[in-house]
């Protein structure tokens, strides 16, 4: 049976590392933060200026100048420090962030990533993505493998305006866990009860 | 000593207003916005301004109250999500947007109020925004280059200032707000208090009072953009 939200956001928090510093994209990504290991110490990023980020507040709690990436109302850690978004930039384009975790419309199989804009559809903006995967040492996305119409979205190249080029190291999707490898992707984990022959069948880009 | 505190919002803009000039603004979302004297501008009908804002406000609040009355020439921003009439300014061939990715737009701010006019990096890439910019290549990769900016004018918040316009950013309201700071030929900064002389912590300043030309106290809404609670 292919995952579900929740089982690619577990899935992806196995690719948390103790001592990591993380930035988690707008979306399934988030879901990422209710699966950190047990016992595994994990520092979130959130690229508006602020590392250490908590869970969401309580009533009490809320405050109108503690927000996250995708402007949600949060809460301060022990650790917490707060800068500017140029600093902020800084620790991602730097490369001081361990790994960024972020959605996808399409992936190629070079590791081209598009996820910031539908030509001819509403146009919102790029927002941290294309400094994320620029600069972030490992960046792994988590996408549906196909569209709503059965369509690949694991590609030979992306039809869609990229983000950046060659920078996706590892795709979770809704049927397995596939590396982005010299001449295609590379099976690394299927979803229970998914075949490889179900994968291929799905999937556009070159298997290797 | 040039007197920097200002009773209201309105007469702080007095005299550094006019039409088609250039705006950096802080903020990010509704978080750290300048709202004193954003309101204060629709109130001036100055038109056709360029903003550099990460985002353009939502339809009511933030830079959208100018955008309602069409003051707006230009965005550069990196995210304009959130706003239906900026969709229909911006469709409609009314209002220009340049996208800039938020980390280049955070250090052209940076960049430009310290004099760099340029620098190399390696966001964008392969990708639109590098198009028709200079590329170049440093130890086998390749960067782009991309300008610093100085604005005409540059609206920031802050928490508390003092009366040399020393000011001090509250949490992730810190933002944009020290780079806009930095970029403006004339900056003016609200805040939520102004306090007297030396009561600030001189190591706890993270904008000095020499980027700060002028400052005024302000009544804050703090609008929350995106509330969201944890379930208990």
């Amino acid at each position: 049976m292919p995952w579900d939200r929740n089982q690619m956001a577990e899935r992806a928090g196995k690719e948390l590392q103790d001592g990591f510093y993380v930035n988690l994209g707008i979306g399934i990504p988030t879901l990422v933060s209710n699966y950190i290991p047990e016992g595994m110490d994990v520092t979130l990023q959130s690229e508006n200026g602020m590392l250490g980020m908590g869970p969401f507040p309580t009533e009490a709690e809320l405050d109108a100048d503690v927000i996250n990436a995708g402007k949600q109302t949060i809460t301060e850690l022990d650790r917490t420090s707060y800068f500017s978004s140029a600093d902020s930039f800084g620790m991602i384009r730097g490369g001081h962030i361990n790994l960024a975790i972020l959605g996808a419309m399409e992936v190629a199989e070079n590791g081209d990533l598009a996820n910031w804009m539908i030509p001819g559809k509403l146009v919102k903006g790029m927002g941290g993505a294309m400094d994320l995967v620029a600069g972030v040492e490992r960046v792994v996305v988590i996408m549906d493998h196909t569209s709503k119409h059965g369509d690949s979205k694991l590609l030979k190249s992306c039809t869609l305006p990229l983000t950046g080029t060659a920078v996706v190291d590892r795709i979770i999707t809704n049927l397995g866990v596939f590396d982005v490898v010299d001449g295609g992707l590379k099976i690394v984990e299927l979803a229970p009860e998914v075949t490889e022959q179900d994968v291929r069948a799905a999937t556009e880009a070159a298997l290797v | 000593m040039a007197k920097k505190v200002y009773e209201s919002a309105a007469s702080a803009l007095e005299g550094v207003l006019s039409n088609g000039m250039s705006i950096a603004a802080g903020g990010f979302g509704l978080c750290g916005i300048p709202e004193n004297l954003l309101e204060a501008i629709k109130q001036a009908a100055t038109k056709d301004l360029t903003f550099y804002s990460n985002n353009a406000g939502v339809d009511d609040f933030g830079i959208g109250i100018l955008l309602q009355t069409k003051q707006v020439k230009k965005m550069v921003s990196s995210y304009v999500g959130e706003n239906a009439e900026f969709m229909r300014q911006y469709l409609s061939g009314e209002l220009e947007l340049e996208f800039n990715p938020q980390g280049t737009l955070a250090e052209r701010l940076r960049a430009g109020g310290a004099g760099i006019p340029g620098f190399y990096t390696k966001t964008g890439v392969g990708t639109v925004i590098a198009e028709g910019k200079e590329h170049k290549d440093f130890d086998g990769e390749t960067y782009i280059l991309e300008k610093g900016i100085r604005a005409d004018l540059a609206i920031v918040k802050a928490w508390k200032g003092d009366e040399q316009g020393n000011l001090i950013y509250r949490k992730t309201a810190r933002n944009f707000n020290p780079l806009c700071a930095t970029s403006g030929k004339v900056t003016i900064a609200e805040v939520e208090e102004i306090v007297p002389t030396g009561s600030l912590d001189p190591d706890l300043i993270h904008t000095p009072g020499i980027f700060v030309q002028r400052i005024v106290q302000g009544q804050h809404e703090k609008r929350i953009e995106q509330r969201t609670l944890r379930v208990a």
